[in-house]
């Protein structure tokens, strides 16, 4: 497929990627491209300049600091995510980016970009809204950190405006985390999944339902409790021709559980 | 038109060719080289046809631009015989019946070389994992993974 025309950039530091960004209302961070290339394809999305963000180190790696808390670099892609040591912390992580499509994909694919693309059916928002992450969004007037709940704001829409860039994604420590889907095929689209995890309370977050992730504090981890909490959401997921809005809500019912009995196995 | 010099090592032979920013990895290399052994079958990152190894790392060349590629090293199907001696695997695949129409196997020998590369003993599961990435609307797949597993040690 011949792309549209895009004028390409490939800047030297964080730095330099926020004043290319800055200065162009058409201009738009390349990540993996494993969602963003496809798009461009369908003319989905049509950006004038693409700035690459490959070969910035600064926006690589995964850290473990002393109190546990991991500092993922947002341009660490899913195959470096599952080889890394320090993320092995939060064993969740690497277990659920192993299941994101393919190999050549988890190759290129990175973590900011997941979250960026912020696709509802994609894996990551909804697990790292369970988990409790915070967001690091950088511009030229410096650096703000933002919940997962105030980062996901629609269908492909996130936090990060005109001239700012995710730089990196931090956890804080902990264990008790469960992940379930139902999918296309074994490692394919989710169809619709749940996080939770269970570090002091029990957060579950719902994938595919609506257009951000669904945030539950569920009263306990006993199945009805989990069951009541998606009951009373008052969610109201899309039909397509995978499921129906009925089927959709019914597996959003099972797969809390399913997460949430996971992530009490591992508490 | 974002134009771009672009120097490639590809199965060890050096290109260096002007191309536009919008270019697609795959397309540089079947239409500007003329290496057309690495195939486009949906060009929507889904099947695999058009896998190749890039500095060591398999990716799917329809979803990634040439000029990405500047000062790669990639391999391609074609770099992986000898002369008309071909890899152990390559063998494996016509011994064991393991391609009909042949349109997925560039991608498919790519996917199982980076496996066996980084993981010269891979289990059944670790097999269907690894071509997960590459469709083959022929074999039905099991013939494949009997070639894999043929030359696995």
């Amino acid at each position: 497929m011949l792309l549209r025309e895009v004028e390409y950039a490939k800047p030297a530091s964080v730095a330099d990627a926020l004043s290319l960004l800055a200065a162009n209302d058409g201009a738009r961070a390349l990540a993996g491209g494993q969602t963003l290339i496809n798009v461009m394809k369908a003319r989905a999305a049509s950006p004038d300049v693409l700035v690459d963000l490959n070969g910035l180190a600064e926006l690589k790696g995964v850290e473990l600091a002393a109190d546990g808390t991991l500092t993922i670099g947002a341009m660490t892609t899913y195959t470096e995510l599952m080889q890394s040591a320090e993320a092995k912390a939060r064993p969740i992580l690497a277990e659920v980016v192993g299941t994101i499509a393919d190999v050549q994909v988890r190759n290129r694919g990175t973590v900011g970009g997941n979250v960026c693309a912020n696709d509802p059916t994609n894996h990551l928002p909804p697990l790292l809204t369970a988990i409790g992450a915070r967001f690091h969004i950088a511009s030229a007037a410096g650096e703000r950190e933002v919940p997962a709940e105030d980062f996901f704001l629609g269908v492909y829409m996130t936090a990060v405006g005109t001239g700012e860039l995710l730089t990196k994604i931090t956890i804080p420590a902990g264990k008790g985390d469960g992940f379930a889907a139902v999918t296309l095929g074994a490692d394919g689209t989710c169809i619709c999944n749940a996080a939770a995890s269970l570090n002091g309370s029990l957060r579950v977050a719902l994938g595919c339902v609506d257009a951000v992730p669904v945030l539950l504090q569920p009263e306990s981890i006993e199945e009805d409790a989990v069951r009541a909490a998606v009951k009373n959401a008052g969610i109201d997921p899309p039909s397509d021709v995978h499921a129906s809005a009925e089927y959709r809500l019914h597996l959003a019912e099972v797969l809390a559980v399913r997460a949430a009995r996971q992530a009490q196995g591992r508490a | 038109m974002s134009s771009h010099s672009v120097t490639v090592t590809i199965n060890g032979v050096e290109y260096e060719r002007e191309v536009e920013a919008r270019k697609l990895l795959i397309h540089f290399i079947r239409d500007d080289l003329d290496l057309t052994g690495s195939h486009i079958g949906c060009d929507t990152g889904n099947c695999g046809a058009c896998s190749v190894i890039v500095d060591g790392t398999l990716v799917k060349s329809c979803m990634m631009l040439a000029v990405q590629a500047d000062g790669a090293a990639i391999e391609t199907v074609e770099g992986l015989a000898d002369g008309d001696e071909l890899t152990p695997l390559q063998k494996a695949f016509s011994e064991h019946h393991a391609l009909q129409c042949g349109y997925c196997t560039p991608g498919m020998l790519m996917s199982a070389t980076a496996l066996l590369r980084e993981n010269p003993s891979p289990s059944e599961d670790e097999i269907r994992k690894a071509l997960q990435g590459n469709i083959c609307r022929c074999t039905g797949y099991w013939n494949i993974f009997e070639a894999v597993k043929a030359v696995a040690k």
